[in-house]
Order: C-alpha cells, then structure tokens, then sequence
C-alpha cells in the first residue's frame, strides 16, 4: 500500500480512537447513573426535602439540593455576565491600551485556571472579613468569582473577533462607541457569548468545593441570602459518603438529576444561539 | 466645461501625512474635493488611496500605530479641530466599503439603524423612510417581501446595495467609496456604478478605484497618487487625455501599474 494512504489511514483511526473516548465516556457516565440511581428517582425526590433520616435510608427527596443549586448558581452566573461584561468591553482597543490590554487577559487566564477550592478559602476569608457565616450569599459570591474568568474570557474573545470593517460601517454612521458596541457589536458577538455563559453556568452548577466552605450545607430550603443552603453537587458529596448502599444510590440518582440540568440548560442556549447566529455577518 | 470659479471645494487636505506603524503612507497630501462632483482617487495598489479615503472621516482613529499630521477641512472646517463632534462629522460621510459589511440584523433594521440613532423613532415614519431609501439603492423590489430576514442572506451584491441605502439613509453630504465593486460580479458592479452616476447629483462622492476604465466611465474629477504622493489631481478629461506629469501618463497607458 502507498505509505501516505496507510498514513491516512492510520490517522483516522486514531481520531476515531479520541472520538470514541469521549463519547464512550458519556454513555457510560450517563448509563451508570441511571443503573445505579433509577430504582431511587422517585416522585418524592423532587418534591421532598431531605431530613435527617434521609441520609440513613428514610424517605425523603432533595428538593432543597436541586432548588439550592439554582439559587447559587442562577444569580452567581447573572452577576458574572454583568462584571464580565464590563471588563470584556474594557479590555477592547477602543477603551484600553493593547499592552494593559494584554496583562488583564493573562490574569483572566490564570484565574481561570485556579482549583475551585482556593477560590471556596478566599471566600472564607471574605466570609470572616465581613462577619458572615456559611450561607446563600457566600456561595454566590463563590460562584460569581469563579465563573468571572470563563464568562469574561469568551465574551471577550468573541467581541474582539468581530471585524474592523463592520465597525466602521457602524461608525460612518454616525454612532457613538457606546452605540456600536452596545447595537452592533453586540449582535454580532452575541453566539460566542452565550456559548461562554453556558460554560460558567455548566462549571457553577456543577462546582462543589467552591461552595462547600461558602454554603455550608442545610436539609431546608434557604429563606433568606443568609441561610446556609444544600446543592446538588455537595449533596451527592455527602449522600455517597453514606455507609449505606441505598443512600448511595441516590446519590446517583441526584447525579443523574444534575446531569439532566445541566443537559437542558445546554440544550436551550444552543437554541438561543442559533436563533441569533443567523443574523451575524461573516 | 465647468468654469473653475463655479466649484465649490467639499473636501480639502493640507499637508496631509499619515504614517502606519513605521511606514510614511501619506506624504504631504494636497487635494481638492469639488462639491457635487464624482472624483476618483486613482493609483496602483498599497500607493495610500484607502489609508486616504478614510482619514475623511476619521475611520483611521480606529486603528492602532497611526499617526496623522496637516489638516482635513470639510466644509471649510478641520476635522481634526477638538471641538468637532466625531459621530456628527462622520453621519456627514457615508462609507461603502470594498467587501459590504451590512450589520448584524435584519434588512429592514439595517436602513432603520441610522435613522433610530439620529431621532427618528416613530414606526411609521421609519417605514416609509426605509423603503424611500432602499428604493433610492434600487433594492426594494428585490426585498420588499422579506424585509425581515437577516441581512446575511443577501447576495453581495444586493448586501453592497444594502450598505449604499443605509448610508445614504443618515442624508450625509459626502459618499465615500472603497473600490465598491471589487468583490461583486459584473452585473452587481454595474448596478453599483448606475447608482454612483445617479448619487453624485446630490452628494459629493469620492471613489477609490484601481480600475482605470471605471474612473474614466465615472469621474469627473480625478486624483492621481503615486507611492503615498499625489502626482496630479484635476478634471477627469484633462488627467486621461492631456496628463502634466509623464507618471500619469505611464499609469493611464499602463506602464505602469
């Protein structure tokens, strides 16, 4: 055989072999927590919270987890969008030098780059600061910082992709900065966007030692930003811990509940975004 | 054959230097943009013509690493004074560039764009604003049915016509256009040329073109740049057949190029 095809060919194969990895990898997540957690999904699941006998085999859900989870992690990601938007639009030629520029961006990157737990013990600290104990708004705060990085670096890489020349368009029309960035560029950045809002909101919802130390950890829904809160991921934390064989199953079952969120939170920011890429101008 | 006395000067550079990065783009630029008039600004490629068509209206404030020295008068007034207004100067310009960049959004908002930034908000009143124009661009019978869709299911052609519709849209004085029909095929471009032949009744428009046959079917007026230079500048008729300078004359026969 031709040495350049068998070296096609083995290529291929090895894509293929990366390929199959990872999606082997899904089906098999996704088959594990549904053989090991189905028997456990039950109605109550999700309409109960868990009480103390919940994690001795008891009945029980853990509607406090799910609900806490999105009380952290829907605000934490709002509030990162909104901080990160005003540092993705600073960081733009337009507002700053290219060289400060530059700086900012590599700090993003390391930030982004910091475990979760550091961030969960920098929290702490701030937690001490202000005299707060674990709580609701501990774990926002947590979240928000470590979603800041992720959201800020995809807003901005998709906001300095868009084209000189469709900004010039904008500008020779008599637009302001704040007009063209707010009306055009935005439009035209928007998919690359919601792409970088779904990964920060994929890596708050899914965090656990960030929010370990922050939100503690509570068998009631929260009432208030000061009440500690239980999430899904630390509560398939402690489930799993269990010595028992049936609350470890439902840690797989709030593992698949998790999986499920995060699935459809994906689902509808690909519909989001295709809707609006329509419109960009390539 | 105009008199000299009856034009009035639209655009005028005095000493006009631009240098990008380390290269001295612009050296010394001395024009005159008649009123009303169609000139093409001429020359090989890289000899300057965009770096100079778009220090009209400040579009090269959006680049890094240049530098601009001499004067820019628009109207008699330098462009480049503090006090000037840089979005209300460049709504005065309208652009149409060499590929057209129509904005990320529908047809129909794209000529509304402008019209909304500058005070017109009344649903109506932008209706028929935005069909007078895209009838003006000669695009309307065209669109008139999917005025909603987005702009970047357009041909190019029709995208390019787009662009000249929501230019015009903001009444500029001036037209600016970058070798506007570079990327469109000959019929498109044609439609395009029409277009300009009918603009420069109301507007003063400048034309950057490296094509010597479309300046002669176009212009009435012309500047010729040669290495970042303006070798010769005056009535098209006079520059194509009678050129001062044997540079000019080496360019129209095509010695050089």
């Amino acid at each position: 055989m031709n040495r350049r095809i068998l070296e096609e060919k083995i290529f291929k194969i090895l894509m293929l072999a990366s390929v199959f990895i990872v999606m082997g990898s899904l089906v098999i997540i996704i088959g594990l927590v549904v053989f090991n957690g189905g028997s456990s999904l039950t109605i109550e699941m999700f309409t109960q919270t868990s009480g103390g006998g919940y994690y001795l085999g008891r009945g029980g859900g853990i509607l406090n987890a799910i609900l806490g989870s999105l009380f952290l992690a829907l605000p934490a990601t709002a509030l990162a969008c909104l901080i990160g938007l005003g540092i993705a639009l600073y960081l733009q030629r337009e507002f700053t030098h290219p060289r400060i520029s530059a700086f900012i961006r590599l700090s993003l990157d390391i930030l982004w780059g910091i475990p979760s737990i550091v961030y969960g013990i920098f929290c702490l600290m701030i937690m001490v600061f202000i005299g707060i104990g674990t709580s609701l708004l501990a774990g926002i705060i947590a979240l928000t910082l470590l979603e800041i990085p992720i959201i800020t670096r995809y807003m901005d890489e998709s906001i300095k992709m868009v084209s000189i020349e469709l900004k010039e368009g904008a500008y020779s029309l008599g637009s302001t900065k704040f007009e063209t960035a707010v009306k055009v560029v935005r439009r035209q950045a928007l998919p690359g966007i919601i792409a970088g809002v779904l990964l920060g909101l994929g890596r708050g919802i899914g965090d656990a030692a960030s929010i370990l130390f922050t939100a503690g950890f509570s068998d009631r829904i929260p009432g208030s930003l000061f009440d500690s809160t239980a999430a899904l991921p630390t509560m398939i934390y402690h489930l799993y811990a269990s010595p028992y064989p049936l609350v470890r199953q439902r840690a797989y079952a709030a593992a698949f509940i998790l999986v499920v969120i995060v699935l459809s939170i994906s689902i509808v920011s690909r519909a989001l975004s295709k809707r609006y890429t329509k419109f960009v101008i390539r | 054959m105009i008199k000299k006395s009856d034009i009035h000067i639209h655009i005028e550079t005095k000493n006009l230097n631009v240098y990008y990065d380390n290269n001295y783009v612009l050296k010394n630029v001395n024009i005159e943009i008649p009123t009303k008039q169609l000139t093409a600004i001429i020359g090989p490629s890289g000899c300057g013509k965009t770096t100079l068509l778009k220090s009209f209206n400040r579009l090269l404030d959006l680049r890094d690493n240049i530098k601009t020295s001499g004067e820019i008068l628009v109207d008699g007034e330098n462009i480049f004074d503090s006090r000037v207004d840089v979005p209300d100067m460049r709504k005065k310009m309208g652009l149409l560039s060499q590929k057209p960049y129509p904005l990320p959004m529908s047809i129909y908002n794209n000529v509304a764009y402008g019209l909304r930034i500058h005070g017109k908000k009344n649903a109506k009143e932008l209706d028929s604003a935005v069909k007078h124009y895209l009838q003006e661009a000669g695009l309307w019978n065209e669109v008139k049915d999917r005025l909603h869709d987005p702009a970047s299911r357009l041909s190019v052609g029709q995208q390019q016509r787009l662009c000249l519709a929501r230019a015009i849209a903001v009444e500029p004085e001036v037209v600016l256009c970058d070798e506007p029909t570079s990327a469109l095929d000959p019929i498109a471009a044609q439609q395009i040329e029409k277009l300009l032949l009918k603009l420069k009744k109301e507007y003063t428009v400048v034309l950057v073109t490296h094509t010597l046959r479309q300046a002669k079917r176009l212009a009435d007026h012309v500047v010729f740049l040669y290495f970042g230079k303006v070798v010769e500048q005056g009535p098209a008729d006079e520059v194509f057949n009678n050129p001062k300078d044997p540079k000019t004359k080496a360019y129209i026969d095509g010695d050089i190029s």
